[in-house]
């Protein structure tokens, strides 16, 4: 049969973790639809259409799909699941939030963050925080699964699906979107930037977590923080990278005064370079690190901003 | 309003898990074993929601083998009013999970179920969603601050972009991120009193759930790891490096 895809994106702009999805999707079963859900989001749907390996691209617009809730998004789900025998999301919070609720009401189970796909029913997944490797076999019927994108490759631009407008079923009408606070950022996202630098406890202060900013801005790195970070207060709640926060894999992170905690290294050592910044020698954070510079973050941070400057990065 | 708090024993947050030499799972022969830390927000959530004169019940419930009582005594040590737990030494998958809660929420009735978010074990991060699904409730999920009105719940939600805030009407499940409170912990009266609050025992057959589980699980690896590291003395030497590698 098919496989369906839920697009990530804000109404504005396709997220890339779709395209992470997708390949994820292919090696499931084909031909792979994507579905864009949301309101007056029809240039997020033409470029899902554009995505190599789309068949179609299936384009549902209305005001209650606005903010992609549960409830309706899983009504408009279970409205398409005759069709496909896989149904996947990228693992984000949206897709995490609504995917469970669709493989409930069809009764099957869900495997959460694939890995890697081994054959078209039989997944890796991570488990204990990434400690261990877990490879399930799902039963006959339908896949659904939610897709580590930091796992997968995304796929290339340049296909032409069709595009097709569906109707959303009615607004079951349980919640309500009330508002939204967004963190706003110039730079590259957490999730696919190609450098991360990432602030933990040792930073000691908001007014501190700033130094990180000088030497991402070189780097166009994105900037992330640890939960300590983030319960302190430093840093908004979405820069959390982790078992229970984002999970990156740039080409290179950077920890500053982050002691290596197994629930933050579930969201980073898969990293292709792993640089840490401590003073404390014996920081478990280095047992991970390619990289390992022991001292001062409040003396290495400003020297490397320095001696970024110097060697041209601006 | 009467809340329904699951909770799981899982293995410490403390503890790193092996994989055993087999394959065969992980080892969990004399490991520290505790209440799922988004559990015990969870719990805490409802005890302040009792403590505000909101809720008149928090009924804790878990799911597991007999030792999974110690983790229904904590979430009464708490304050939790009573305890269930559903007898089995089985692995029991999210769906059949939430089938069971399922089953004691048409027994029970309550306004509010309040899971974790994810369970730090298995790390599915499904039981909340599937359960408000299989009653057809809405959900809350990964709560940063809950607002609770007679008959809706206000709910600041921890997304990948930052903050969202839905309003869901009651009944509801909610699900708990980090920031949600802070557990406190029991206190040595209310351990002792603890001792004297009831916990029925039910198995999954007597509510008519099968807890059959529906995947295969085929084998548990190691993750591969890393190549050891160096240590660099100073800023020029680590970019040089990083220059070589081509990352910069
Ligand atoms: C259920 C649960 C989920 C969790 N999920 C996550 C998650 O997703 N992500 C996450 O990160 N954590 C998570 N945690 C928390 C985790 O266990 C650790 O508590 C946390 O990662 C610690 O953050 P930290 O390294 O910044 O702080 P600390 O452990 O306090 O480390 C601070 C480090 O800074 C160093 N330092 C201090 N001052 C300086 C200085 N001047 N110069 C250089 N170095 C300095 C210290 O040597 C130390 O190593 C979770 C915990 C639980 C229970
Ligand atoms: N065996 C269980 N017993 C009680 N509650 C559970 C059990 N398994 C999962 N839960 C609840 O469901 C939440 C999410 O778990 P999961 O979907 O497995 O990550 C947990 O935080 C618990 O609140």
């Amino acid at each position: 049969m098919a496989s369906l895809v839920l697009a990530e994106h804000d109404n504005a702009m396709l997220k890339d973790a779709t395209h992470k999805a997708v390949t994820a999707a292919a090696a499931i079963s084909t031909p792979v639809h994507v579905l864009v859900a949301g309101e007056n989001c029809e240039a997020v749907a033409q470029a899902a259409a554009k995505i190599a390996g789309v068949e179609k691209a299936l384009h549902a617009d209305a005001p209650s799909l606005a903010r992609q809730l549960a409830e309706p998004m899983e009504a408009l789900i279970l409205s398409l699941a005759g069709a496909y025998d896989a149904i996947l999301a990228p693992a984000t919070t949206t897709g995490k939030n609504i995917l469970p609720r669709v493989a409930a009401s069809l009764d099957t189970p869900q495997v959460s963050e694939i890995l890697k796909v081994v054959s078209p029913d039989t997944f890796e997944h991570p488990i204990y925080a990434g400690n261990a490797i877990e490879t399930v076999q799902a039963p006959a019927g339908k896949i659904i699964a939610t897709v580590r994108t930091a796992a997968f490759g995304a796929a290339a631009e340049g296909g032409g699906a069709t595009l097709e407008k569906i109707t959303a079923p009615a607004d079951p009408g349980l919640s309500k979107f009330i508002g939204e606070a967004l963190s706003k950022s110039e730079r590259p996202e957490l999730t696919s930037a190609r450098i991360v630098i990432s602030g933990g406890r040792g930073l000691g202060s908001a007014e501190n977590f700033k130094l990180l900013d000088s030497v991402a801005d070189k780097l166009h790195a994105a900037v992330g923080a640890s939960r300590a970070a983030v319960d302190a207060g430093y840093v908004p709640n979405d820069y959390q990278v982790g078992q229970t926060g984002k999970v990156v894999a740039p080409d290179l992170y950077i920890a500053v005064g982050i002691s290596g905690a197994i629930q933050h290294l579930a969201g980073m050592k898969d990293s292709r370079k792993i640089v840490a910044i401590n003073k404390d020698a014996d920081a478990p954070i280095f047992q991970v690190a390619d990289y390992g510079l022991v001292g001062d973050l409040f003396k290495s941070l400003p020297e490397l901003d320095e001696e970024l400057a110097k060697r041209g990065y601006k | 309003m009467k809340v329904l708090v699951p909770v799981k024993r899982v293995i410490d947050y403390n503890v790193k898990v092996r994989v055993k030499a087999d394959q065969s799972g992980v080892d969990l022969a004399n490991v520290k074993m505790s209440m799922n830390p988004f559990d015990e927000i969870a719990v805490e959530e409802a005890v302040r929601l009792k403590e505000k004169g909101m809720a008149t019940e928090v009924v804790a419930l878990s799911i597991g083998p007999h030792q999974a009582s110690e983790t229904i005594r904590t979430a009464l040590a708490m304050g939790a009013d009573r305890g269930i737990l559903v007898k089995t030494d089985q692995t029991v998958e999210p769906l059949a999970v939430a089938k069971i809660l399922k089953a004691i929420v048409e027994a029970e009735r309550p306004d509010l179920v309040i899971t974790g978010k994810q369970a730090i074990d298995d790390d599915s991060n499904q039981v909340g969603q599937m359960l408000a699904a299989l009653l057809g409730w809405p959900q809350a999920t990964f709560a940063h601050s809950l607002e609770l009105a007679a008959d809706s719940a206000k709910v600041a939600r921890e997304i990948d972009g930052g903050l969202q805030t839905v309003e869901v009407k009651l009944p509801a499940v909610i699900t708990t991120d980090l920031r949600l409170n802070e557990p406190r912990y029991a206190s040595l009266p209310n351990i002792m009193k603890a001792k004297k609050k009831s916990i029925d025992e039910k198995t999954a057959a007597d509510l008519g759930v099968d807890i059959a589980p529906r995947l295969k699980v085929l084998k548990v690896s190691e993750p591969p790891k890393r190549g050891g590291g160096m240590k660099v003395e100073s800023v020029g030497a680590l970019l040089d490096r990083l220059k070589a590698d081509g990352v910069i």
